[in-house]
């Protein structure tokens, strides 16, 4: 009962005030932190800027996704009526005071000026760019909602499971014996379990709440990292320099953070850009199943199900929440594969 | 004696950023039926990217500007693809320097050889099998019948170059293209897979080009030799003229170089600056910058070869000859 | 090798024991059976009726060992069933799950074998077909192609495949099955297409990636010197190299085929295992989603030591070593 309750306050907290305004300081110091680290790193420089050059249509598109769910996370009480419905003591973001007041009362058409279906004109003829949902919601508004629950499930998720699996995959690649023993048969048993089935079996159990579906797939995701970490942590302790380091005297950590850390960090980015995709991807599946994060794309497709098989048929929906996630995971998986391209070992280290 | 095997001019480009940079510039040498041409230099002077060059084995995006391959009066450039892998294996062979990788690694050593074979002749697998294990007997793979299903990684380094051998011998081709054959192999084995190269010659009259940076290696095997720089040929003559008496300022430094020549308690000596990598060769002589006798005339000098009897020197400073019909350009 | 073989087999069976003590805790430490009772009859409900629920349902004895009740308890009970495959009966309904399991199986198969095959197929021949002509427009357009399809959540494949094909383009029935060997290929047809074109981005992707390392090796130069041609390099050469880290990629994916496709199968109302997993969910069956989580991960370890073992006999520098 402990873990319900620790769960079931913790989507709250996902979704309130604090935590929202919280995370754009977070980015922010992030972002600022890792400006000043690459201009003292050249190689990691060239290669970023590399990436950049190619993709800058890419990058453009992601910054522009990120500046929405920063909008939607600046967030302080007090107000009109948010365009959703919600009261005004609750706190509402930027982009709900932008949307607020655009509420129908059901489906209508992009810029119509009246109800899909029982005609009656809108309190805001022409200005639903488009169309509004069963509710009356703005589409265009839940579209740029569902921004920022996409970057928490994949990004904050991505955020916590990569530094935990590297983490134990380098205890274990570097330390070996029991510790090895230990990750790798909890890693084992972890990734023999589908992980479809497993993600339904913890949510079903963890409930439906934005912190237990992020802690699911948190679950879910850390394996694949935490092997390829402890392969290449293995495979790096047995290089020359870091025997070197061991006969000088060097302790552990020092190896560990000066050595072994940094010739891991390429994978780390390639598999941080990787990951998000593949999670935002499950949650869509997720959403289908009903079992989803609230206000995600994954939940306005699925209700696709429902609005296609109507007639004539409602489109809007599924097309805005559809378009906005493809484009999203592709500049996503085209800045993933340049910097694959550009991370290569061969290329960063003495290639022959 | 009419050569065999004669390169005439040959040119090869890589696009590197943007434009198309030549990595071999006008190389030209002829290699004579039963002897060995050295063709001598530092890591990334175009020694390999020659021999490919012949065989048309260029990897993209690099091509063949200009040049012409006469194989016995038969220009190999203009042929056409299917004729070209006619040629491959056949007429003339490539042997590589890394016989750990040289080989497919999930096919047994024995198949290989018999692929080649089959490749060009219309034989049995039976006698192709034959074929094989007696090659393998002659280039002194021991329990030759045993050794046809091995797998590569069941070989030592210099039983796998036996098997390279043995391969590119098969269909007793008339030329040898031997890129570095003896570089990944211990000293011991090294001078067995010369002996053997050395046999074989003597056997079949082969013509060897032998690519190589060690001048040990250049000791045995080699008749004549051609020291590249940079792209270019800059000295080619008999193996005795060039290790005695070197006329290029560069082939003079590296003899200079070599450890053995050094007394006792005398500093090494080295020459000064490196070897400029394709996009950054100068115009004019390539090895001016760091040539000891170098004229400020040579930096806008166009090299051609001046020649000496049997030898051939591409330097401003050793107009022993003026350029005649045997000459032409370097 | 046999040790290998024997050793691995002993591995296998410490991570089952290890599966199971996971779904253990999840299913009955993290969420009680009190709670799983609460779900069925409700929040409110009477403890004498939650009592009666769980002895119902098997639940109402202690969850771990104590000394004076070693093995009859929850955790002792849970491995016994499992391990003997007596996966008891639906929270939900009461039916017993071994029998949902073997209706929902054909089904299931039906849908899966003809999208492995189909979909390994297409992805080998379209990755071999790039690879020879790697570098070109066709290869790039190819990775762009590739990357976009990859960008598409399976949701809006579905959706949109049974849109345009099967309400726009009536090609195709809508959903349904019914296993008729007359009709049975209309109504898989749909959804084995949707299944085939949404993996093949990402397996050519992969594939093209392995098939070009392999061209770019020494040994395909050495094949070139000796005279073979392009076509005959991919055949005997790159082939069998390449198929190598391609055969891990495929035997891994066969225990799938017995789990299903969750979302294909409730989209299109066929009724297989990835049904009784989606009507699980909706119904809070959890000693249902607990079977199939224990099969799922079964077939899972399965795969993964047939997936050791085929890489021991292919390739010939492990086995001979």
């Amino acid at each position: 009962m402990m873990g319900y309750g620790l769960l079931a306050s913790g989507s709250s907290f996902l979704d309130g005030a604090a935590f929202g305004n919280g995370v754009v300081l977070a980015v922010f110091g992030l972002a600022a932190w890792a400006g000043y680290y690459a201009r003292g790193n050249e190689i990691w420089r060239q290669a970023l800027g590399e990436v950049f050059r190619r993709r800058r249509l890419s990058v453009f598109v992601l910054g522009l996704y990120v500046a929405l769910a920063l909008a939607d996370s600046i967030s302080w009480v007090g107000g009109s009526d948010r365009a959703d419905g919600v009261l005004a003591h609750e706190a509402q973001s930027l982009v709900d005071r932008w949307f607020s007041g655009t509420t129908e009362k059901s489906y209508s058409a992009p810029l119509a000026s009246a109800e899909f279906y029982d005609k009656t004109p809108l309190t805001r003829p022409r200005a639903h760019v488009l169309g509004t949902n069963i509710l009356g919601q703005d589409v265009l508004y839940m579209t740029v909602k569902g921004a920022r629950v996409a970057l928490l499930i994949g990004g904050l998720t991505s955020l916590i499971a990569i530094p935990l699996a590297l983490l134990f995959g380098m205890a274990a690649g570097y330390f070996g014996g029991r510790i090895d023993d230990v990750v790798f048969f909890v890693m084992s048993t972890l990734a023999s379990m589908p992980g479809i089935l497993l993600l339904i079996a913890l949510i079903m159990v963890l409930g439906q709440s934005t912190f237990s579906v992020c802690v699911a797939l948190g679950v879910t995701s850390w394996v694949n990292f935490c092997r390829l970490a402890r392969g290449e942590t293995m495979k790096l302790r047995e290089l020359d320099y870091v025997a070197a380091a061991r006969a000088l005297g060097v302790s552990h950590a020092a190896i560990l953070w000066r050595h072994i850390l940094p010739n891991l960090m390429h994978l780390v980015v390639i598999s941080f850009v990787l990951l998000f995709s593949s999670l935002v991807l499950a949650e869509a599946t997720l959403a289908w199943l009903g079992i989803g994060v609230n206000g995600s794309w994954g939940q306005m497709i699925a209700q696709a199900k429902d609005e296609l098989s109507r007639d004539p048929i409602v489109w809007w929906n599924v097309t805005a929440a559809g378009v906005a996630v493809f484009v999203l995971l592709l500049a996503v998986n085209r800045i993933g594969d340049a910097l694959r391209d550009v991370l290569d070992p061969r290329t960063l280290g003495e290639g022959k | 004696m009419s050569s065999l095997l004669s390169v005439q001019g040959l040119t090869t480009t890589f696009p590197i950023a943007g434009a198309r940079v030549p990595v071999l510039r006008e190389v030209s040498f002829q290699v004579e039926a039963g002897r060995c041409l050295a063709l001598v230099g530092e890591s990334g002077s175009g020694k390999s990217m020659t021999a490919l060059s012949v065989l048309r084995l260029v990897p993209r995006p690099g091509r063949v500007e200009a040049g012409t391959v006469s194989l016995a009066g038969r220009d190999l450039m203009g042929l056409s693809v299917p004729e070209m892998r006619r040629v491959r294996g056949r007429e003339v062979a490539m042997i590589f320097q890394e016989p750990m990788t040289s080989l497919n690694p999930v096919v047994s050593v024995g198949a290989q050889v018999v692929e080649a074979i089959l490749l060009h002749e219309k034989v049995s697998a039976e006698a192709a099998r034959a074929r094989t294990v007696e090659l393998f007997r002659r280039v002194g793979i021991p329990d030759p019948g045993a050794r046809f299903q091995a797998f590569p990684h069941q070989l030592s380094g210099g039983l796998k170059q036996r098997v390279v051998i043995a391969m590119a011998l098969a269909l007793r081709p008339t030329v040898l293209l031997a890129d570095e054959p003896t570089t990944a192999l211990d000293v011991t084995v090294q001078a067995q897979i010369l002996e053997l190269l050395r046999e074989l010659q003597a056997e079949s009259k082969t013509a060897i080009l032998l690519i190589t940076h060690d001048f040990g290696v250049v000791n045995q095997l080699a008749d004549e030799i051609a020291v590249m720089y940079a792209g270019r040929i800059v000295e080619t003559g008999t193996r005795q003229d060039v290790l005695r008496a070197p006329s290029h300022p560069y082939t003079q430094g590296l003899l200079r170089a070599l450890p053995g020549r050094a007394q006792t308690g005398e500093r090494l000596q080295e020459i000064p600056g490196r070897m400029p990598q394709p996009a950054d060769v100068p115009s004019g002589c390539p090895f001016a910058p760091r040539c000891p006798e170098a004229l400020a005339a040579c930096s806008d000098w166009e090299p051609r070869f001046s020649v000496l009897g049997t030898r051939r020197v591409a330097c401003l400073r050793r107009p022993e000859s003026p350029v005649g019909p045997t000459g032409g350009t370097a | 090798m046999l040790a290998y073989i024997v050793r691995r087999f002993a591995y296998a069976l410490l991570v089952v024991w290890g599966v199971l003590l996971f779904l253990f805790v999840l299913f009955f430490a993290v969420t009680t059976p009190d709670d799983i009772a609460r779900r069925s009859v409700g929040d409110k409900a009477l403890p004498r009726v939650i009592e009666q629920w769980k002895h119902a349902h098997g639940y109402d004895r202690p969850l771990w060992p104590s000394v004076d009740a070693p093995t009859d308890n929850l955790l002792v009970d849970h491995f016994r069933r499992m391990l003997t495959f007596d996966l008891g009966k639906s929270d939900a309904d009461n039916v017993p799950i071994a029998r949902r399991i073997r209706e929902g199986a054909a089904p299931s198969l039906l849908l899966t074998l003809p999208m492995f095959a189909l979909g390994l197929l297409s992805s080998i021949g379209v990755s071999l077909f790039v690879a020879l002509f790697r570098e070109s427009y066709i290869d790039r357009a190819w990775v762009f192609l590739s990357v976009l399809l990859m960008s598409i959540p399976m949701l809006l494949y579905i959706i949109f495949g049974q849109f345009l094909l099967s309400v726009v383009l009536r090609w195709f029935p809508l959903s349904g099955f019914d296993d008729d060997p007359a009709v049975v290929t209309r109504f898989l047809a749909l959804p084995v297409l949707i299944a085939v074109l949404s993996s093949l981005g990402s397996s050519v992707r992969f594939y093209r990636t392995v098939f070009v390392e392999e061209i770019h090796k020494d040994y395909v130069r050495t094949a070139r010197a000796k005279g073979a041609g392009e076509l005959r390099i991919l055949r005997f050469h790159v082939l069998r190299n390449a198929l190598i880290p391609i055969l891990t990629d495929v035997v891994m994916t066969i225990p799938f085929l017995f789990t299903g496709s969750l979302l294909l199968e409730a989209a299109f109302g066929i009724p297989g295992l990835g049904s009784l997993v989606v009507d699980a969910i909706n119904a809070n069956d959890f000693s249902t989603l607990r079977a199939m989580v224990f099969l799922g991960s079964l077939l899972f370890i399965v795969g993964q030591v047939l997936t050791d073992i085929s890489y021991t006999i292919v390739d010939p520098r492990i086995r001979l070593s």
